[in-house]
């Protein structure tokens, strides 16, 4: 996973309430059995008509096109627990999403996929959209080690988070990894857990 | 986790799954079931594969496909190529990791939320996990089971636990009798309707009153599929011997001596008298009327006797764009009768509303009716033994002869990832989960509502109250 330190980019506004996954990524493309290649079908329904893009929608438009935050409104993620989200957002380059707040599957997705999910009050969120709509010259950065998003006009605004995903996001970590230093702990506990439970049989198919 | 302090069914399910504790709060979370199905899984056992690593617990692990495979003759294989693909992928991913799999052809294939608690894999007090959001299913039987990503399905694949902090406790109570013709699929809707698509959001939602005691095991897997819908990740009901007596003498279920002895376990799980919950909501069933949705998230639901919503009516602004954005999209105006709006697909089917006993609700509206000239409707039964179990009892030729077509069991239109879908325009009366923009096809119109109510649909060809047909 590519760490995520500090991002300077160009912000895209979308400011749309309950974002679900079917809009970031349609079911019709969850076929494919690879992480890559989703981001041309990013949300796919809202960017083309016809297999044209529509020229009204934010990343269709300069400077957006090479956005890589998003600022939305609440309840960005909501629905299925599709990791096609994030991989599509990944693959389109949004490596930052600031809302007031996520739905808790997509929420975790973020973190496994080196995406930064900033939680910030919807007033807050608004301002940002306002910079954001000045284009290309109006840049955000966000700087996780400082936990902070600084305005194109130098004003800092802190968000808070979770001091394990934070570490693990900094670093670019697998979190299989840091699990697997566990393994001796989880054998133990296994092994009790199966004797006190000794009446489960395994799941198992002839 | 001894202490004196009472504690919730979740509490309790998550203490005693705790295998370490970091300094922040995140858990080493033990894992007791994993369920994979062919959408979310080639990408996990690819990084296994790459990284070296093993499944393991195959014995904790079950494998099925149902998001994209066809639902009719399926003998001759899956004519769709990607589709095809990532079955193939998965029957080689069983294969080289040794997981159990119910194959395509076999009458355990299913929904994989239908046939978790249908095979007795799903039971009381564990811990559940599925890389599908409706995995919260599950936790009807009063497990804690809620969906994972896909990073997440391989980290189970390898470590059999997730890295997760406790949720909030919220319970929601729907005390009281329903109505007549008041399903959990209605109760549900309402609780959704007024709690919000985000109003659980960061909790587990334990439902508790004697609307959801009342409840069979169908119903309340219903209800807590559905939790998702409101932004919680789990929904649970505590054990009881409504419970007890489903799982008895299911195939992976324990059984004789090895059963009293889990049922004595089970029985230790409900929430100990004054367990505090994060938020309450109470619901009177009797309130509860035959709901429906009429825009595009779940919580635009409103009751099948009032009308389209007018945006006018709504003060902020962003809301009532939403609002006006929606209707659009449904094609509806302001001020219709819900009862009127005629349909051209009813779907009967999915994780939320495919069990025995709601094909029964349905057959039992249709026997001695047709449906109404132009509507095509269909019935997709969750699991083969489901579709077993509906034509022993003749519900087959009931929903046939009337005019509905009768398909093998699958995914399906809940999500248009295979053939079954809408197309641009079209307006379905459907039982599952989902009324999002283009979730059962692109441009597709999505009425949610309980089999009885589709069935209403079906032989009506519009939108309309089922008590009044009963």
């Amino acid at each position: 996973m590519q760490p995520f330190t500090t991002l300077t980019a160009v912000a895209a506004p979308l400011p749309v309430a309950n974002v679900d996954t079917d809009k970031i990524i349609p079911a019709r493309f969850l076929k494919t059995i690879k992480r890559t290649g989703l981001g041309v079908h990013l949300f796919d329904t809202l960017r083309y008509r016809d297999g044209e893009e529509r020229p009204e929608f934010v990343l269709n438009r300069e400077p957006y096109r090479h956005a890589e935050i998003l600022i939305a409104h609440e309840n960005f993620g909501c629905g299925s627990s599709r990791e096609h989200a994030p991989w599509a957002l990944l693959d389109f380059g949004i490596r930052c999403v600031i809302a007031p707040d996520f739905a808790d599957i997509f929420h975790n997705n973020c973190f496994k996929n080196g995406i930064l999910p900033v939680r910030l009050p919807r007033a807050v969120c608004d301002q940002l959209i306002e910079d954001a709509q000045l284009g290309g010259n109006a840049r955000l950065t966000v700087d996780l080690a400082r936990q902070v998003v600084v305005r194109p006009n130098g004003e800092e605004i802190g968000f808070d988070i979770d001091p394990f995903r934070k570490h693990l996001l900094l670093n670019g970590l697998d979190d299989i990894g840091q699990t697997l230093q566990r393994a001796e702990r989880i054998d133990a506990w296994e092994a009790a857990k199966r004797a006190e439970q000794s009446w489960l049989p395994p799941v198992k198919v002839a | 986790m001894s202490g004196t302090k009472p504690r919730t069914l979740f509490d309790k399910i998550w203490d005693s799954h705790v295998v370490d504790r970091m300094e922040d709060g995140t858990c080493v979370l033990y894992i007791d079931r994993h369920l994979v199905h062919e959408v979310t899984s080639p990408q996990a056992f690819e990084g296994l594969r790459l990284a070296g690593r093993r499944v393991r617990r195959p014995d904790a692990t079950i494998a099925v496909v149902d998001h994209n495979v066809p639902t009719d003759d399926r003998r001759s294989g899956i004519k769709e190529e990607e589709s095809r693909i990532q079955v193939e992928t998965l029957e080689r991913n069983v294969a080289e990791f040794g997981v159990p799999y119910f194959p395509l052809l076999s009458p355990q294939q299913g929904i994989v939320h239908i046939i978790g608690p249908e095979q007795g894999i799903s039971l009381p007090g564990m811990t559940i996990v599925c890389g599908d959001s409706h995995t919260s299913t599950h936790g009807a039987v009063g497990a804690l089971a809620f969906g994972i990503g896909t990073s997440e399905v391989e980290h189970v694949l390898a470590t059999q636990t997730l890295l997760q902090k406790p949720a909030k406790n919220m319970r929601v109570a729907v005390e009281g009798r329903p109505g007549p013709g008041i399903t959990a699929k209605d109760i549900v809707l309402a609780i959704i309707g007024r709690i919000g698509t985000a109003g659980g959001t960061g909790h587990v939602i334990e439902y508790t009153g004697e609307a959801i005691r009342g409840l069979d095991m169908a119903g309340r897997m219903t209800v807590c599929n559905m939790t998702i819908e409101a932004g919680a990740r789990a929904g649970l009901v505590a054990p009881d011997d409504t419970t007890f007596d489903y799982i008895k003498g299911r195939p992976f279920a324990p059984a004789g001596e090895a059963f009293e002895r889990a049922v004595a376990y089970w029985r230790t799980l409900p929430a100990d008298p004054g367990a505090q919950y994060d938020r309450e909501v109470t619901l009177q069933a009797a309130d509860i009327p035959p709901m429906v949705t009429w825009g595009t998230n779940p919580e635009a639901v409103l009751p099948i006797t009032g009308r389209v919503p007018d945006p006018q009516a709504v003060a902020d602004e962003a809301a009532q764009a939403q609002m006006r954005r929606m209707l659009d999209y449904m094609g509806l105006t302001p001020g219709q009768k819900l009862a009127e709006i005629p349909v051209d697909v009813v779907f009967i089917g999915s994780c939320t509303n495919g069990r025995i006993e709601d094909i029964r609700a349905a057959a039992a509206i249709v026997r001695g009716r047709r449906v109404a000239p132009g509507v095509r409707a269909l019935v997709v039964p969750g699991s083969g033994v489901v579709k077993q179990q509906a034509e022993a009892e003749g519900l087959d030729r009931v929903l046939t002869e009337a005019g509905f077509e009768w398909r093998e069991a699958g995914c399906s239109m809940c999500l248009g990832m295979n053939p079954d879908k809408l197309t641009p325009g079209q307006r379905c009366a459907s039982t599952s989960n989902r009324n999002f923009e283009g979730r059962q096809g692109p441009g597709g119109r999505t009425h949610l509502l309980s089999p009885a109510m589709a069935a209403a649909a079906a032989v009506t060809g519009h939108l309309a109250d089922v008590r009044e047909l009963a």
